[in-house]
């Protein structure tokens, strides 16, 4: 028998010996990644409102998660690649949810259930309330319903696998945690006088000077809301205003340019 | 059958009288339109909240609240209702204290049970309680701006004072509130924030007053024996704490020395939302408060608005088939709770799951017939004033859940007679043959928790934790509702107080709840057909002037709701004051005292055997 050339294995084209033939399957890497990720989904064990009571409900006899290789619900963060954010968010309690999120290894996975957790429900409107964990997490999948019923949630666990089925290991925008090093942490948000994204501290620094210098601050001034009655004034209105934004982008658009241009001389004159 | 005596009114005119007499200068009748009871002296509180528990006897104190009367008398009032465990109706006194500067003495020495309730006035709007011992904040967090449940105090999406919002109803023109918001988010910050000394004070706050790392102990009896005192946090992400509740534990050795619950990583903003909403709105967020038995919520917000609604002229009150079927509902619903609670505090007793999956396995029966009926699970959003909204249907088609690809088919009599005649009690049988003689089970839970009938009532403590201590107080007795003085059932009562006996008066009151649905059975085929609501339907009933407060027996215990309607019959229809008084939040007062001298592993059980819900504990 000739030496074997590692090299060939590479090549889709070698040839299996007929001896191994029923023994090996050929696939590609991203595929068994997959594979293994998708069946063995470990949630977090950790609820926060209602929509834990359906989860437990999915997670019991009748429904049955472990059908999907996901009954393994672990209580710690460091054991765990999904995170299912079950419940109103609060501004108490996203802190700790942030800091959870941190502690798990990659890849990790988030899926919000139910309205609350994915824009705030019923309760957006209170002074205590976070309107939806995508404000500080990056979420996977979105389970709508309050709260949605097992089925849904059972659906929207699904919904997660075939999202990793069609990972690549070749597209790092996929899979970012195969690149080099962990990724950034999460900024911890703060509990000040109301909750600090520390992200948007500049923002805030800026809208306390104008309130310092008496200005009116923390509202975005917009239009009024069109009225149905006046369509017809409306429509040049709103032209207008649509043309206007669109110079002011031009605008926006040009000036950034300018300014990466003026970056990049000063990288090479560095 | 036999007919309970209803014990009468007890004599609160009398108790008023007897008041007035003894204190003639600091007592005056609320004569407010549509207000009961009697206006205190705020100064003199103290010394007439003790002559109304040892005095007149009035030794429970249901509920402590606040309400502000921003804009109509420029004054804030805290509202008590006091009980006596012998039944009968609430004596209601009240204080009042300017806005400017609002301050009540506390009554935690004369109910300790007052202590959550008055740290939650403070939190909320700002009234301080000298003489309070540990007067912090406990919904929200240490440094927040103001006090929020105050009327003119506004949250970042604040569009209005009232519902349905001008921008949406009858024009329709929807905007989402983060557009308007330069953050994009749920948040506001004062005008003079200081960005450079900012830090979250709220975790130091906790902390400051455990004196760690400050003083060695010397055990009793060994002087070589040195020993430090250690803290534990327990939650808010913990498996045992049953959602996001924490606890702040000092341990000497493993013995517990004191244990502070902290609370609010689920307050939704209940209250303040209320408010704005029309009375009709409120029925769906009830269902939000214990999420377990969302039928008794609404049938408790539903009794509070009745007793108002029946102030006015043209009330009608429910129909006797709509009372039927709130009663079957509700006590469905305490069976399904108490499947839950017991099947978590085995959970809790370290058997993981096995017992909690055999528990809540009928409870997907009884869900069944609760989503043919209301149209969802857990949410039902049932009852309305004057009935419940639905019949329930003549047959339960299940699409959703395929038995071997088959659409399930019932006939709904059928269905309940067999769930309510055989299922029912054969699963609760299971649970007790498994469980009750339990070898584990006993030796976690017997003497374990110990809570004397006399600390129970002191703490407000209410339903199935009252019972258990020996105090045989039952809302659907003590102030009966509804169309419970004619069925016959007993109130379960257990004597030891501890968890053991919280888990044997659960399956106590399980079979006294089937024993009262085999009476709503016939009833239900009696009054087939029948009208379910009284009166007509409204989208918003008028409500007349005046207070309520509406309680239900709950299977977690008292619930109730004050509720003031301040609106006339013309203007906006939402309530001026919206309170919850959440058993889960009260029970937990007595907490710390229960758990003070076992191990941490027995807070797990102590916390499980009291049963909490904190959609309803933080609101």
């Amino acid at each position: 028998m000739s030496q074997l050339d590692l090299r060939e294995l590479n090549s889709t084209e070698f040839p299996i010996p007929d001896e191994m033939q029923g023994n090996v399957a050929i696939t590609s890497l991203s595929k068994i990644y997959n594979w293994s990720r998708r069946s063995s989904m470990w949630p977090l064990l950790f609820g926060l409102a209602c929509c834990a009571i359906e989860m437990i409900a999915t997670a019991a006899s009748r429904y049955d998660l472990s059908r999907f290789g996901m009954e393994v619900m672990r209580a710690s963060p460091r054991q765990s690649d999904l995170m299912i954010v079950s419940g109103t968010v609060t501004k108490k309690m996203v802190v700790p949810i942030v800091r959870l999120y941190n502690q798990m290894p990659e890849p990790k996975y988030v899926l919000a259930m139910g309205a609350c957790a994915s824009g705030g429900g019923p309760f957006k409107e209170g002074y205590n309330v976070v309107s939806g964990i995508d404000q500080y997490l990056p979420v996977d999948v979105y389970v709508p319903g309050c709260p949605p019923t097992p089925q849904a949630l059972l659906f929207g666990l699904i919904a997660l696998q075939k999202k990793i089925d069609g990972q690549s290991l070749a597209n790092l925008d996929d899979v970012p945690w195969y690149g080099v090093g962990p990724s950034e942490p999460t900024p911890i948000p703060i509990l000040g006088p109301d909750i600090i994204d520390p992200r948007q501290m500049d923002l805030i620094r800026r809208q306390a000077e104008l309130a310092a210098a008496g200005k009116p601050y923390g509202i975005r001034e917009i239009p009024a809301p069109v009225q149905k009655q006046e369509a017809p004034q409306v429509e040049a209105k709103t032209k207008a205003a649509s043309e206007g934004s669109e110079d002011e982008a031009k605008a926006e658009r040009m000036r950034k340019r300018e300014e990466a241009l003026a970056r990049k001389k000063a990288r090479q004159g560095s | 059958m036999t007919d309970y005596p209803i014990v009468e009114a007890t004599d609160i005119p009398a108790a008023i009288t007897a008041l007035k007499q003894h204190y003639p200068d600091a007592v005056k009748e609320d004569t407010r339109q549509g207000y009961s009871g009697v206006v205190v002296d705020r100064k003199r509180l103290v010394e007439i909240a003790k002559f109304i528990r040892d005095d007149l006897g009035f030794d429970y104190l249901s509920s402590a609240t606040a309400v502000d009367y921003y804009g109509i008398a420029d004054e804030m009032e805290m509202v008590y209702h006091a009980y006596r465990t012998a039944g009968g109706p609430a004596l209601v006194f009240k204080a009042q204290t300017p806005r400017d500067n609002p301050e009540i003495p506390s009554l935690v020495e004369i109910w300790p049970g007052a202590d959550f309730q008055e740290r939650e006035a403070w939190d909320l709007y700002g009234i301080r309680f000298p003489g309070h011992p540990n007067l912090k904040r406990i919904l929200l967090w240490e440094g927040f701006h103001g006090h929020p449940m105050r009327k003119d105090w506004h949250e970042a999406y604040y569009e209005q004072d009232h519902k349905p919002f001008d921008s949406r109803w009858p024009a329709g023109h929807v905007r989402r509130a983060e557009e308007l918001n330069v953050y994009g988010k749920n948040v506001r910050y004062p005008a003079d924030i200081d960005l450079s000394k900012l830090s979250d004070r709220s975790e130091e706050a906790l902390y400051s007053d455990l004196g760690l790392g400050v003083s060695i102990q010397e055990l009793e009896g060994d002087a070589s024996l040195k020993t430090d005192r250690l803290v534990v946090n327990m939650g808010p992400h913990h498996p045992s704490t049953h959602g996001v509740f924490r606890m702040i534990i000092t341990l000497n050795g493993e013995t517990i020395e004191s244990l502070e619950p902290v609370m609010g990583y689920l307050h939704r903003n209940h209250e303040k939302i209320g408010e704005r909403n029309t009375f009709l709105h409120n029925m769906p967020f009830t269902d939000r408060l214990d999420y377990i038995s969302s039928m008794s919520n609404n049938l408790g917000y539903a009794l509070a608005v009745e007793q108002l609604l029946a102030k006015g002229a043209r009330y009608q009150p429910p129909t006797y088939r709509a009372e039927v079927i709130r009663v079957l509902m509700v006590e469905l619903t305490r069976i399904v709770n108490h499947y839950w609670a017991i099947g978590f505090l085995l959970n809790d007793l370290g058997a993981f799951f096995t017992p909690a999956l055999y528990a809540i396995a009928e409870r997907e029966k009884i869900l069944d017939f609760f989503e043919a009926t209301a149209g969802s699970r857990m949410m039902c959003n049932y009852m309305r004033f004057g009935g419940v909204f639905k019949d329930i249907p003549e047959r339960i088609r299940s699409v959703a859940n395929l038995v071997n690809d088959r659409v399930r088919d019932f006939n709904t009599m059928e269905y309940l007679t067999e769930l309510i005649n055989e299922r029912i009690p054969r699963s609760i049988d299971e649970l007790d043959e498994f469980l009750t003689e339990s070898e584990i089970v006993k030796s976690r839970s017997i003497g374990v928790g110990y809570l004397p009938p006399e600390m129970a009532i002191a703490y407000s403590a209410a339903g199935p934790l009252l019972r258990a201590s020996g105090v045989p107080y039952d809302v659907r007795r003590a102030e009966p509702y509804s169309i419970y003085p004619e069925l016959d059932f007993d109130i379960a009562v257990r004597t030891h107080g501890d968890i053991y006996d919280r888990y044997l008066i659960r399956l106590d009151e399980m079979r006294e709840s089937v024993r009262i649905l085999k009476q709503i059975l016939p009833r239900l085929e009696r009054t087939r057909g029948e009208p379910i609501f009284a009166g007509s339907k409204q989208h918003t009933p008028r409500v007349p002037l005046g207070e309520a407060y509406g309680r239900v027996e709950n299977p977690k215990g008292e619930l109730g709701f004050y509720i003031v309607s301040a609106g006339d019959e013309k203007g906006p229809q939402n309530p001026w004051r919206y309170h919850v008084r959440a058993p889960s939040f009260i029970n937990l007062t007595a907490l710390g005292q229960m758990c003070i001298g076992h191990k941490v592993a027995d807070v797990v059980a102590i916390l499980g055997s009291i049963d909490i819900v904190l959609g309803e504990t933080d609101r």
